[in-house]
Protein backbone atom coordinates (compact mmCIF):
# COMPACT_ATOMS: atom_id res chain seq x y z
CA UNK A 1 0.00 0.00 0.00
CA UNK A 2 1.54 3.37 -0.62
CA UNK A 3 1.29 6.23 1.58
CA UNK A 4 0.46 9.48 -0.37
CA UNK A 5 1.24 12.73 1.11
CA UNK A 6 -1.77 15.08 -0.03
CA UNK A 7 -0.56 18.05 0.25
CA UNK A 8 -3.33 19.81 1.88
CA UNK A 9 -4.01 16.80 3.86
CA UNK A 10 -1.05 15.20 4.93
CA UNK A 11 -0.60 11.15 4.29
CA UNK A 12 -3.17 8.82 3.74
CA UNK A 13 -3.22 5.55 2.00
CA UNK A 14 -3.68 5.04 -1.73
CA UNK A 15 -7.11 4.02 -1.80
CA UNK A 16 -8.05 7.78 -0.88
CA UNK A 17 -6.62 8.96 -4.21
CA UNK A 18 -6.64 8.46 -7.67
CA UNK A 19 -4.39 8.71 -10.54
CA UNK A 20 -4.12 11.53 -13.11
CA UNK A 21 -1.49 10.32 -15.65
CA UNK A 22 1.84 12.19 -16.66
CA UNK A 23 1.89 15.42 -15.50
CA UNK A 24 2.67 18.75 -18.15
CA UNK A 25 1.17 17.48 -20.50
CA UNK A 26 -0.73 20.93 -21.74
CA UNK A 27 -3.42 20.72 -24.30
CA UNK A 28 -2.34 22.97 -27.62
CA UNK A 29 -3.77 26.21 -27.37
CA UNK A 30 -4.70 26.20 -31.03
CA UNK A 31 -5.41 23.06 -32.11
CA UNK A 32 -5.76 23.90 -35.60
CA UNK A 33 -2.53 24.64 -36.37
CA UNK A 34 -1.56 21.16 -35.52
CA UNK A 35 -0.88 18.54 -37.89
CA UNK A 36 -2.31 15.24 -37.37
CA UNK A 37 0.89 13.77 -36.12
CA UNK A 38 0.87 16.62 -33.57
CA UNK A 39 -2.28 16.74 -32.62
CA UNK A 40 -2.05 12.20 -31.65
CA UNK A 41 1.31 13.00 -30.40
CA UNK A 42 -0.28 15.64 -27.68
CA UNK A 43 -3.44 13.34 -27.53
CA UNK A 44 -2.05 9.31 -27.31
CA UNK A 45 1.68 9.53 -27.13
CA UNK A 46 3.52 9.43 -23.30
CA UNK A 47 6.88 9.67 -21.97
CA UNK A 48 6.02 6.39 -19.66
CA UNK A 49 9.69 6.21 -18.45
CA UNK A 50 11.25 3.67 -16.05
CA UNK A 51 12.27 5.92 -13.31
CA UNK A 52 11.75 9.38 -12.26
CA UNK A 53 7.84 10.61 -13.28
CA UNK A 54 6.17 13.55 -13.13
CA UNK A 55 2.24 12.74 -12.92
CA UNK A 56 -0.92 14.10 -11.38
CA UNK A 57 -2.84 12.33 -8.60
CA UNK A 58 -6.16 13.18 -6.93
CA UNK A 59 -6.98 13.12 -3.46
CA UNK A 60 -10.49 11.72 -4.48
CA UNK A 61 -11.68 10.52 -1.15
CA UNK A 62 -10.66 13.55 0.55
CA UNK A 63 -10.15 16.89 -0.20
CA UNK A 64 -11.15 16.11 -3.88
CA UNK A 65 -7.70 18.30 -4.97
CA UNK A 66 -5.31 17.87 -7.66
CA UNK A 67 -1.64 18.13 -6.79
CA UNK A 68 1.52 16.97 -8.64
CA UNK A 69 4.04 13.65 -7.52
CA UNK A 70 7.19 12.81 -8.79
CA UNK A 71 7.39 9.11 -8.34
CA UNK A 72 10.00 6.35 -9.10
CA UNK A 73 7.89 3.22 -11.78
CA UNK A 74 10.49 0.81 -10.70
CA UNK A 75 10.90 1.18 -7.00
CA UNK A 76 7.26 3.43 -6.56
CA UNK A 77 8.68 5.16 -4.12
CA UNK A 78 7.08 8.96 -3.92
CA UNK A 79 10.03 11.86 -3.70
CA UNK A 80 7.92 14.61 -3.16
CA UNK A 81 4.41 15.65 -3.90
CA UNK A 82 3.49 19.51 -4.66
CA UNK A 83 0.78 21.62 -5.15
CA UNK A 84 0.24 22.37 -9.01
CA UNK A 85 1.81 25.80 -9.91
CA UNK A 86 4.18 25.30 -7.08
CA UNK B 1 15.56 -34.83 -30.81
CA UNK B 2 12.05 -35.48 -32.04
CA UNK B 3 9.70 -36.27 -29.04
CA UNK B 4 7.61 -39.19 -29.59
CA UNK B 5 6.52 -42.50 -27.80
CA UNK B 6 9.68 -44.24 -29.39
CA UNK B 7 12.13 -41.73 -28.05
CA UNK B 8 9.93 -41.58 -24.45
CA UNK B 9 11.02 -45.61 -24.50
CA UNK B 10 14.03 -45.34 -25.74
CA UNK B 11 15.52 -42.93 -23.45
CA UNK B 12 13.79 -44.75 -20.49
CA UNK B 13 16.01 -47.96 -21.24
CA UNK B 14 18.95 -45.81 -21.85
CA UNK B 15 18.57 -44.14 -17.83
CA UNK B 16 17.46 -40.56 -19.58
CA UNK B 17 21.31 -39.99 -20.23
CA UNK B 18 20.44 -38.91 -23.61
CA UNK B 19 18.34 -35.90 -23.96
CA UNK B 20 19.55 -33.36 -25.81
CA UNK B 21 18.65 -29.93 -24.62
CA UNK B 22 15.82 -28.70 -26.01
CA UNK B 23 17.99 -25.24 -27.31
CA UNK B 24 21.57 -24.37 -27.95
CA UNK B 25 22.97 -21.66 -25.57
CA UNK B 26 24.90 -20.38 -28.76
CA UNK B 27 27.30 -17.00 -28.39
CA UNK B 28 25.88 -14.05 -30.16
CA UNK B 29 27.48 -13.80 -33.64
CA UNK B 30 28.55 -10.40 -34.98
CA UNK B 31 25.56 -10.23 -37.51
CA UNK B 32 22.42 -11.30 -38.12
CA UNK B 33 19.64 -10.78 -41.10
CA UNK B 34 17.06 -10.16 -38.21
CA UNK B 35 17.43 -9.54 -34.26
CA UNK B 36 14.81 -9.55 -32.33
CA UNK B 37 14.59 -8.22 -28.85
CA UNK B 38 12.60 -9.96 -26.61
CA UNK B 39 12.14 -13.85 -25.59
CA UNK B 40 8.68 -13.89 -24.65
CA UNK B 41 6.15 -16.06 -26.25
CA UNK B 42 5.56 -13.81 -29.32
CA UNK B 43 9.51 -12.43 -29.98
CA UNK B 44 10.25 -16.22 -30.00
CA UNK B 45 7.08 -17.39 -32.26
CA UNK B 46 8.27 -14.08 -34.82
CA UNK B 47 10.93 -15.77 -34.90
CA UNK B 48 9.99 -19.11 -35.69
CA UNK B 49 7.67 -18.12 -38.16
CA UNK B 50 10.40 -15.86 -39.96
CA UNK B 51 12.32 -19.54 -40.11
CA UNK B 52 9.34 -21.60 -41.34
CA UNK B 53 7.29 -19.52 -43.46
CA UNK B 54 9.73 -17.09 -44.79
CA UNK B 55 13.16 -19.06 -45.21
CA UNK B 56 14.80 -16.01 -42.79
CA UNK B 57 17.28 -18.22 -40.48
CA UNK B 58 20.26 -16.20 -39.98
CA UNK B 59 17.54 -14.97 -36.77
CA UNK B 60 18.68 -14.17 -33.18
CA UNK B 61 16.29 -13.96 -30.05
CA UNK B 62 17.68 -11.55 -27.53
CA UNK B 63 16.57 -11.59 -23.70
CA UNK B 64 17.69 -9.42 -20.65
CA UNK B 65 16.53 -12.40 -18.49
CA UNK B 66 15.34 -15.76 -19.22
CA UNK B 67 13.20 -16.53 -22.30
CA UNK B 68 9.34 -16.64 -20.81
CA UNK B 69 10.77 -14.80 -17.63
CA UNK B 70 8.15 -11.81 -18.77
CA UNK B 71 4.66 -11.81 -19.07
CA UNK B 72 4.48 -14.81 -20.94
CA UNK B 73 5.27 -17.10 -17.41
CA UNK B 74 3.40 -14.81 -15.54
CA UNK B 75 0.44 -14.18 -17.37
CA UNK B 76 -3.13 -16.39 -16.70
CA UNK B 77 -2.62 -18.16 -19.83
CA UNK B 78 -6.81 -17.55 -20.78
CA UNK B 79 -6.60 -17.88 -24.92
CA UNK B 80 -9.85 -17.01 -26.75
CA UNK B 81 -10.91 -15.31 -29.76
CA UNK B 82 -14.22 -13.34 -29.29
CA UNK B 83 -13.67 -9.66 -29.46
CA UNK B 84 -16.18 -7.15 -30.82
CA UNK B 85 -14.70 -5.53 -33.95
CA UNK B 86 -14.07 -7.03 -37.29
CA UNK B 87 -10.19 -6.16 -37.37
CA UNK B 88 -9.49 -7.31 -33.97
CA UNK B 89 -11.80 -10.80 -34.31
CA UNK B 90 -9.84 -12.12 -37.24
CA UNK B 91 -6.23 -11.51 -35.58
CA UNK B 92 -7.14 -13.29 -32.56
CA UNK B 93 -9.23 -16.07 -34.69
CA UNK B 94 -6.14 -16.80 -36.79
CA UNK B 95 -4.28 -17.23 -33.58
CA UNK B 96 -7.00 -19.43 -32.25
CA UNK B 97 -6.63 -21.77 -35.55
CA UNK B 98 -2.54 -21.83 -35.07
CA UNK B 99 -3.58 -22.76 -31.26
CA UNK B 100 -5.47 -26.09 -32.18
CA UNK B 101 -2.53 -27.56 -34.63
CA UNK B 102 0.31 -25.66 -31.99
CA UNK B 103 1.33 -28.78 -30.13
CA UNK B 104 1.75 -30.81 -33.64
CA UNK B 105 3.36 -28.10 -35.50
CA UNK B 106 5.90 -27.51 -32.74
CA UNK B 107 6.14 -31.38 -31.33
CA UNK B 108 5.83 -29.94 -28.23
CA UNK B 109 2.70 -30.59 -25.94
CA UNK B 110 1.42 -26.53 -24.94
CA UNK B 111 -1.46 -28.18 -23.21
CA UNK B 112 -3.74 -26.50 -24.81
CA UNK B 113 -7.09 -26.99 -23.33
CA UNK B 114 -10.45 -25.64 -25.35
CA UNK B 115 -12.40 -26.26 -22.16
CA UNK B 116 -14.52 -23.10 -22.84
CA UNK B 117 -14.75 -18.94 -21.26
CA UNK B 118 -17.37 -17.86 -19.95
CA UNK B 119 -18.30 -13.78 -19.76
CA UNK B 120 -20.81 -12.96 -17.58
CA UNK B 121 -23.72 -10.33 -17.45
CA UNK B 122 -24.84 -8.72 -15.12
CA UNK B 123 -27.23 -6.14 -15.86
CA UNK B 124 -29.58 -6.12 -19.10
CA UNK B 125 -26.65 -3.72 -20.89
CA UNK B 126 -24.31 -6.65 -20.15
CA UNK B 127 -27.23 -8.96 -21.76
CA UNK B 128 -27.43 -6.31 -24.77
CA UNK B 129 -23.87 -5.96 -24.77
CA UNK B 130 -22.96 -10.00 -25.04
CA UNK B 131 -25.44 -10.51 -27.54
CA UNK B 132 -24.17 -7.84 -29.94
CA UNK B 133 -21.08 -9.36 -29.62
CA UNK B 134 -21.96 -13.19 -29.48
CA UNK B 135 -24.02 -11.93 -32.94
CA UNK B 136 -20.77 -10.01 -34.25
CA UNK B 137 -18.34 -13.27 -33.85
CA UNK B 138 -20.90 -15.19 -35.31
CA UNK B 139 -21.19 -13.02 -38.59
CA UNK B 140 -17.29 -13.14 -38.76
CA UNK B 141 -17.11 -17.15 -38.77
CA UNK B 142 -16.21 -17.00 -34.65
CA UNK B 143 -17.76 -20.04 -32.65
CA UNK B 144 -19.99 -17.56 -29.62
CA UNK B 145 -23.72 -18.68 -27.60
CA UNK B 146 -25.46 -16.62 -25.06
CA UNK B 147 -26.26 -19.19 -22.20
CA UNK B 148 -29.00 -17.74 -19.72
CA UNK B 149 -28.19 -18.34 -15.75
CA UNK B 150 -30.76 -21.37 -15.70
CA UNK B 151 -28.03 -23.35 -17.90
CA UNK B 152 -24.63 -21.83 -16.08
CA UNK B 153 -26.30 -22.89 -12.56
CA UNK B 154 -26.04 -26.68 -14.54
CA UNK B 155 -22.93 -25.78 -16.14
CA UNK B 156 -20.60 -24.48 -13.36
CA UNK B 157 -22.92 -25.29 -9.86
CA UNK B 158 -20.66 -23.35 -7.33
CA UNK B 159 -21.10 -20.31 -9.70
CA UNK B 160 -23.55 -17.76 -7.11
CA UNK B 161 -26.23 -18.12 -9.73
CA UNK B 162 -28.91 -16.95 -7.27
CA UNK B 163 -30.92 -13.75 -7.69
CA UNK B 164 -30.64 -12.24 -4.26
CA UNK B 165 -26.75 -12.13 -4.86
CA UNK B 166 -25.66 -8.83 -4.52
CA UNK B 167 -24.35 -8.66 -8.61
CA UNK B 168 -27.14 -11.03 -9.94
CA UNK B 169 -26.05 -13.06 -13.07
CA UNK B 170 -28.13 -12.81 -16.07
CA UNK B 171 -26.69 -14.94 -18.19
CA UNK B 172 -22.99 -15.13 -20.40
CA UNK B 173 -21.93 -15.47 -23.55
CA UNK B 174 -19.71 -19.23 -24.09
CA UNK B 175 -16.82 -19.43 -26.62
CA UNK B 176 -16.66 -23.20 -26.72
CA UNK B 177 -13.35 -23.81 -28.43
CA UNK B 178 -11.62 -21.01 -25.77
CA UNK B 179 -9.39 -22.01 -22.81
CA UNK B 180 -5.74 -22.56 -21.32
CA UNK B 181 -2.48 -23.49 -22.86
CA UNK B 182 1.01 -24.25 -20.31
CA UNK B 183 2.67 -20.50 -20.41
CA UNK B 184 5.83 -22.04 -20.11
CA UNK B 185 5.29 -24.73 -22.79
CA UNK B 186 4.48 -21.91 -25.03
CA UNK B 187 7.86 -20.00 -24.90
CA UNK B 188 9.97 -23.33 -24.30
CA UNK B 189 8.51 -24.93 -27.56
CA UNK B 190 8.33 -21.98 -29.62
CA UNK B 191 12.55 -21.37 -28.49
CA UNK B 192 13.24 -25.31 -29.48
CA UNK B 193 11.35 -25.52 -32.53
CA UNK B 194 12.98 -21.98 -33.75
CA UNK B 195 16.11 -23.21 -32.88
CA UNK B 196 16.02 -26.33 -34.63
CA UNK B 197 15.64 -24.26 -37.82
CA UNK B 198 18.54 -22.58 -37.00
CA UNK B 199 17.68 -19.48 -35.06
CA UNK B 200 19.89 -18.36 -32.24
CA UNK B 201 18.22 -18.01 -28.86
CA UNK B 202 20.75 -15.67 -26.65
CA UNK B 203 19.57 -15.94 -23.07
CA UNK B 204 21.12 -12.84 -20.58
CA UNK B 205 21.31 -10.38 -23.23
CA UNK B 206 20.02 -6.64 -22.69
CA UNK B 207 19.66 -4.36 -25.67
CA UNK B 208 20.89 -1.20 -24.39
CA UNK B 209 20.79 1.19 -27.63
CA UNK B 210 19.43 0.95 -31.23
CA UNK B 211 22.18 1.80 -33.63
CA UNK B 212 20.86 3.78 -37.07
CA UNK B 213 22.66 4.66 -40.27
CA UNK B 214 20.75 6.82 -42.70
CA UNK B 215 17.70 6.92 -41.68
CA UNK B 216 17.54 2.76 -40.97
CA UNK B 217 18.14 0.18 -38.56
CA UNK B 218 21.97 -0.51 -38.29
CA UNK B 219 22.82 -2.73 -34.95
CA UNK B 220 21.88 -2.77 -31.46
CA UNK B 221 24.37 -2.69 -28.86
CA UNK B 222 23.91 -5.33 -25.84
CA UNK B 223 25.57 -6.12 -22.10
CA UNK B 224 27.44 -9.10 -24.80
CA UNK B 225 28.48 -6.55 -27.12
CA UNK B 226 27.37 -5.12 -30.45
CA UNK B 227 24.94 -7.56 -32.82
CA UNK B 228 25.08 -5.64 -36.56
CA UNK B 229 21.34 -6.57 -38.04
CA UNK B 230 19.60 -6.03 -41.14
CA UNK B 231 15.98 -5.79 -39.46
CA UNK B 232 15.18 -5.61 -35.81
CA UNK B 233 11.89 -6.38 -34.69
CA UNK B 234 11.18 -5.14 -30.79
CA UNK B 235 8.88 -7.31 -28.69
CA UNK B 236 9.27 -6.15 -25.11
CA UNK B 237 6.02 -5.92 -23.81
CA UNK B 238 5.84 -3.42 -20.67
CA UNK B 239 9.47 -2.11 -22.17
CA UNK B 240 7.85 -0.90 -25.57
CA UNK B 241 8.25 2.81 -24.35
CA UNK B 242 11.61 2.26 -22.97
CA UNK B 243 12.89 0.50 -26.12
CA UNK B 244 11.38 2.85 -28.46
CA UNK B 245 12.73 5.70 -26.52
CA UNK B 246 16.42 4.37 -27.62
CA UNK B 247 15.42 4.86 -31.13
CA UNK B 248 13.83 8.10 -30.42
CA UNK B 249 10.44 7.23 -30.97
CA UNK B 250 7.57 7.95 -28.50
CA UNK B 251 4.34 5.15 -28.83
CA UNK B 252 0.79 5.63 -26.58
CA UNK B 253 1.49 2.76 -24.52
CA UNK B 254 1.57 3.10 -20.80
CA UNK B 255 3.26 -0.14 -18.04
CA UNK B 256 1.17 -0.90 -15.37
CA UNK B 257 1.53 -3.74 -12.97
CA UNK B 258 -0.86 -6.78 -13.58
CA UNK B 259 -1.20 -8.89 -10.87
CA UNK B 260 -1.62 -13.10 -10.60
CA UNK B 261 -3.10 -15.14 -7.81
CA UNK B 262 -2.76 -19.39 -7.17
CA UNK B 263 -4.02 -20.98 -4.77
CA UNK B 264 -3.47 -24.01 -3.10
CA UNK B 265 -4.59 -27.36 -5.09
CA UNK B 266 -7.78 -28.27 -5.31
CA UNK B 267 -9.91 -31.59 -6.13
CA UNK B 268 -11.33 -30.60 -9.41
CA UNK B 269 -14.18 -27.95 -8.61
CA UNK B 270 -14.33 -25.83 -12.09
CA UNK B 271 -13.48 -27.60 -15.67
CA UNK B 272 -14.54 -24.07 -17.67
CA UNK B 273 -12.99 -20.45 -17.10
CA UNK B 274 -15.40 -17.45 -15.55
CA UNK B 275 -14.63 -14.13 -15.96
CA UNK B 276 -16.76 -11.15 -14.81
CA UNK B 277 -16.35 -7.60 -15.83
CA UNK B 278 -18.94 -6.39 -13.79
CA UNK B 279 -17.52 -7.83 -10.69
CA UNK B 280 -14.40 -7.83 -12.24
CA UNK B 281 -12.54 -10.83 -11.83
CA UNK B 282 -11.78 -14.10 -13.82
CA UNK B 283 -10.50 -18.02 -12.03
CA UNK B 284 -10.06 -21.22 -13.98
CA UNK B 285 -8.56 -24.08 -12.07
CA UNK B 286 -5.22 -25.84 -13.59
CA UNK B 287 -4.65 -29.10 -14.38
CA UNK B 288 -2.49 -29.54 -11.21
CA UNK B 289 -5.71 -28.18 -9.37
CA UNK B 290 -5.25 -24.76 -8.21
CA UNK B 291 -7.36 -21.82 -9.21
CA UNK B 292 -5.57 -19.76 -11.42
CA UNK B 293 -7.11 -16.14 -10.47
CA UNK B 294 -6.81 -12.28 -12.05
CA UNK B 295 -8.45 -9.09 -12.35
CA UNK B 296 -7.64 -5.66 -13.07
CA UNK B 297 -3.94 -3.58 -13.70
CA UNK B 298 -2.90 -1.45 -10.79
CA UNK B 299 -4.00 2.20 -12.25
CA UNK B 300 -0.57 4.06 -12.22
CA UNK B 301 1.93 3.45 -13.95
CA UNK B 302 4.49 0.59 -12.74
CA UNK B 303 7.55 -1.14 -13.93
CA UNK B 304 8.15 -3.02 -10.84
CA UNK B 305 6.65 -6.53 -11.58
CA UNK B 306 4.43 -5.93 -8.23
CA UNK B 307 0.94 -4.58 -7.73
CA UNK B 308 -0.82 -3.12 -4.73
CA UNK B 309 -2.48 -4.45 -2.12
CA UNK B 310 -5.70 -2.60 -2.71
CA UNK B 311 -5.67 -4.47 -5.71
CA UNK B 312 -5.58 -8.03 -4.09
CA UNK B 313 -8.36 -7.08 -1.80
CA UNK B 314 -10.19 -6.39 -4.34
CA UNK B 315 -9.42 -9.74 -6.50
CA UNK B 316 -10.40 -11.61 -3.96
CA UNK B 317 -13.85 -10.17 -2.89
CA UNK B 318 -14.61 -10.61 -6.71
CA UNK B 319 -13.71 -13.96 -6.31
CA UNK B 320 -15.71 -14.79 -3.87
CA UNK B 321 -18.91 -12.96 -4.97
CA UNK B 322 -19.18 -15.12 -8.07
CA UNK B 323 -17.49 -18.63 -5.94
CA UNK B 324 -18.83 -18.10 -2.22
CA UNK B 325 -17.62 -21.38 -1.42
CA UNK B 326 -13.96 -20.46 -2.47
CA UNK B 327 -13.77 -18.16 0.50
CA UNK B 328 -11.63 -20.19 2.68
CA UNK B 329 -8.88 -21.11 -0.16
CA UNK B 330 -5.82 -20.20 0.43
CA UNK B 331 -3.52 -18.18 -2.28
CA UNK B 332 -0.09 -19.84 -2.54
CA UNK B 333 1.64 -17.25 -5.08
CA UNK B 334 0.74 -13.96 -6.26
CA UNK B 335 3.15 -11.97 -8.72
CA UNK B 336 2.89 -9.18 -11.44
CA UNK B 337 4.03 -8.35 -14.67
CA UNK B 338 4.29 -5.10 -16.82
CA UNK B 339 1.50 -4.91 -18.98
CA UNK B 340 1.68 -2.39 -22.56
CA UNK B 341 -1.74 -0.78 -21.90
CA UNK B 342 -3.13 0.95 -25.60
CA UNK B 343 -5.52 3.42 -25.44
CA UNK B 344 -7.73 1.51 -27.55
CA UNK B 345 -7.04 -2.03 -25.93
CA UNK B 346 -6.01 -3.23 -29.09
CA UNK B 347 -1.91 -4.02 -29.87
CA UNK B 348 0.36 -2.33 -32.17
CA UNK B 349 2.18 -4.47 -35.02
CA UNK B 350 4.07 -2.08 -36.62
CA UNK B 351 6.43 -0.71 -38.99
CA UNK B 352 7.86 2.46 -37.55
CA UNK B 353 9.03 5.53 -39.02
CA UNK B 354 13.00 3.72 -39.11
CA UNK B 355 13.35 1.66 -41.85
CA UNK B 356 14.18 -2.06 -40.61
CA UNK B 357 12.89 -1.35 -37.18
CA UNK B 358 9.31 -2.63 -36.21
CA UNK B 359 7.69 -3.05 -32.98
CA UNK B 360 5.17 -5.40 -31.52
CA UNK B 361 3.62 -4.28 -28.52
CA UNK B 362 0.42 -2.75 -26.96
CA UNK B 363 -1.33 -6.14 -25.80
CA UNK B 364 -1.44 -5.06 -22.38
CA UNK B 365 -3.61 -7.25 -20.15
CA UNK B 366 -4.20 -9.92 -22.99
CA UNK B 367 -1.82 -10.93 -25.26
CA UNK B 368 -0.91 -14.13 -24.47
CA UNK B 369 -4.37 -15.86 -26.22
CA UNK B 370 -2.53 -13.92 -29.61
CA UNK B 371 1.16 -15.15 -29.46
CA UNK B 372 1.27 -17.71 -32.41
CA UNK B 373 -0.93 -15.55 -34.31
CA UNK B 374 1.17 -12.29 -32.98
CA UNK B 375 4.30 -14.10 -34.30
CA UNK B 376 3.06 -15.23 -37.57
CA UNK B 377 1.80 -11.88 -38.40
CA UNK B 378 4.78 -9.98 -37.24
CA UNK B 379 7.14 -12.46 -38.80
CA UNK B 380 5.48 -11.40 -42.27
CA UNK B 381 5.47 -7.85 -41.59
CA UNK B 382 9.49 -8.11 -40.88
CA UNK B 383 10.04 -10.39 -43.44
CA UNK B 384 7.91 -8.58 -46.49
CA UNK B 385 8.95 -4.94 -44.86
CA UNK B 386 4.64 -4.64 -44.97
CA UNK B 387 2.09 -5.95 -43.10
CA UNK B 388 -0.18 -8.63 -43.76
CA UNK B 389 -3.74 -8.18 -44.00
CA UNK B 390 -4.72 -9.03 -40.68
CA UNK B 391 -2.60 -6.51 -38.54
CA UNK B 392 -2.37 -3.83 -41.28
CA UNK B 393 -5.45 -2.34 -39.10
CA UNK B 394 -2.40 -2.70 -36.50
CA UNK B 395 -0.02 -0.22 -37.50
CA UNK B 396 1.00 2.92 -35.16
CA UNK B 397 -0.49 5.42 -37.47
CA UNK B 398 -4.20 4.46 -36.55
CA UNK B 399 -3.44 7.08 -33.76
CA UNK B 400 -2.86 9.96 -36.24
CA UNK B 401 -5.75 8.52 -38.73
CA UNK B 402 -8.13 8.18 -35.91
CA UNK B 403 -9.05 4.70 -36.95
CA UNK B 404 -8.98 3.34 -33.68
CA UNK B 405 -10.10 -0.37 -32.77
CA UNK B 406 -12.45 0.39 -29.70
CA UNK B 407 -11.84 -3.19 -27.80
CA UNK B 408 -12.17 -1.85 -24.06
CA UNK B 409 -15.43 -3.85 -23.63
CA UNK B 410 -14.02 -7.51 -25.52
CA UNK B 411 -11.08 -6.99 -24.12
CA UNK B 412 -12.71 -7.36 -20.66
CA UNK B 413 -11.14 -7.30 -17.24
CA UNK B 414 -7.84 -7.59 -18.21
CA UNK B 415 -6.34 -10.90 -20.82
C1 LIG C 1 -0.78 -11.24 -14.46
C2 LIG C 1 -1.04 -11.31 -15.94
C3 LIG C 1 -2.11 -12.06 -16.41
C4 LIG C 1 -2.35 -12.15 -17.78
N1 LIG C 1 -3.36 -12.97 -18.21
C5 LIG C 1 -3.57 -13.15 -19.53
C6 LIG C 1 -4.52 -14.09 -19.99
O1 LIG C 1 -5.19 -14.77 -19.19
N2 LIG C 1 -4.71 -14.22 -21.33
C7 LIG C 1 -3.99 -13.49 -22.23
O2 LIG C 1 -4.23 -13.62 -23.43
N3 LIG C 1 -3.02 -12.61 -21.83
C8 LIG C 1 -2.80 -12.43 -20.50
N4 LIG C 1 -1.83 -11.55 -20.08
C9 LIG C 1 -1.07 -10.76 -21.07
C10 LIG C 1 0.05 -11.59 -21.67
O3 LIG C 1 0.82 -12.19 -20.65
C11 LIG C 1 0.97 -10.72 -22.53
O4 LIG C 1 0.23 -9.89 -23.41
C12 LIG C 1 1.89 -11.58 -23.39
O5 LIG C 1 2.41 -12.66 -22.66
C13 LIG C 1 3.01 -10.73 -23.94
O6 LIG C 1 3.99 -11.57 -24.51
P1 LIG C 1 5.35 -10.97 -25.00
O7 LIG C 1 6.14 -12.07 -25.53
O8 LIG C 1 5.04 -9.81 -25.89
O9 LIG C 1 5.96 -10.31 -23.67
P2 LIG C 1 6.90 -10.91 -22.52
O10 LIG C 1 6.61 -12.32 -22.24
O11 LIG C 1 6.83 -9.94 -21.38
O12 LIG C 1 8.32 -10.86 -23.19
C14 LIG C 1 9.05 -9.67 -23.37
C15 LIG C 1 10.49 -9.99 -23.04
O13 LIG C 1 11.30 -8.90 -23.39
C16 LIG C 1 12.39 -8.90 -22.51
N5 LIG C 1 13.04 -7.59 -22.55
C17 LIG C 1 12.59 -6.41 -22.06
N6 LIG C 1 13.50 -5.44 -22.27
C18 LIG C 1 14.54 -6.00 -22.92
C19 LIG C 1 15.78 -5.50 -23.41
N7 LIG C 1 16.13 -4.21 -23.27
N8 LIG C 1 16.63 -6.37 -24.03
C20 LIG C 1 16.29 -7.69 -24.18
N9 LIG C 1 15.13 -8.20 -23.72
C21 LIG C 1 14.26 -7.37 -23.10
C22 LIG C 1 11.75 -9.22 -21.17
O14 LIG C 1 12.70 -9.71 -20.24
C23 LIG C 1 10.71 -10.25 -21.55
O15 LIG C 1 11.14 -11.58 -21.37
C24 LIG C 1 -1.54 -11.43 -18.69
C25 LIG C 1 -0.47 -10.67 -18.23
C26 LIG C 1 -0.21 -10.62 -16.86
C27 LIG C 1 0.96 -9.81 -16.37
ZN1 LIG D 1 -6.24 16.16 0.35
Amino acid sequence: MLLIKCPWCGERAETEFSYGGEAGITRPRDPDALSDAEWADYLFNRTNPRGAHEELWNHAHGCRRWFGAERDTVSYVIARTYKLGS
Amino acid sequence: MKYSALNLVRNALTGNRNWTPAWRSPEPAREYDVVIVGGGGHGLATAYYLAKEHGIRRVAVLEKGWIGGGNTGRNTTIVRSNYLWTEASLLYEKSMQLWEGLSQDLNYNVMFSQRGVYNLGHTLQDMRDIERRVSANRLNGIDAEVVTAAQLKTAIPYLDTSPDARYPILGASLQRRAGVARHDAVAWGFARAADSLGVDIIEQCEVTAIRTEQGGVSAVETTRGTIRAGKVGVVVAGNASVLASMAGLRLPVESHPLQAFVSEPLKPVLDTVVMSNAVHGYVSQSDKGELVIGAGIDAYLGYGQRGSFPTIEHTMEAIITLFPIFSRVRMLRLWGGIVDVCPDACPIISKTPVAGLYFNCGWGTGGFKATPGSGWTFAHTIAQDRPHELNAPFDLERFTTGALIDEHGAAAVAH
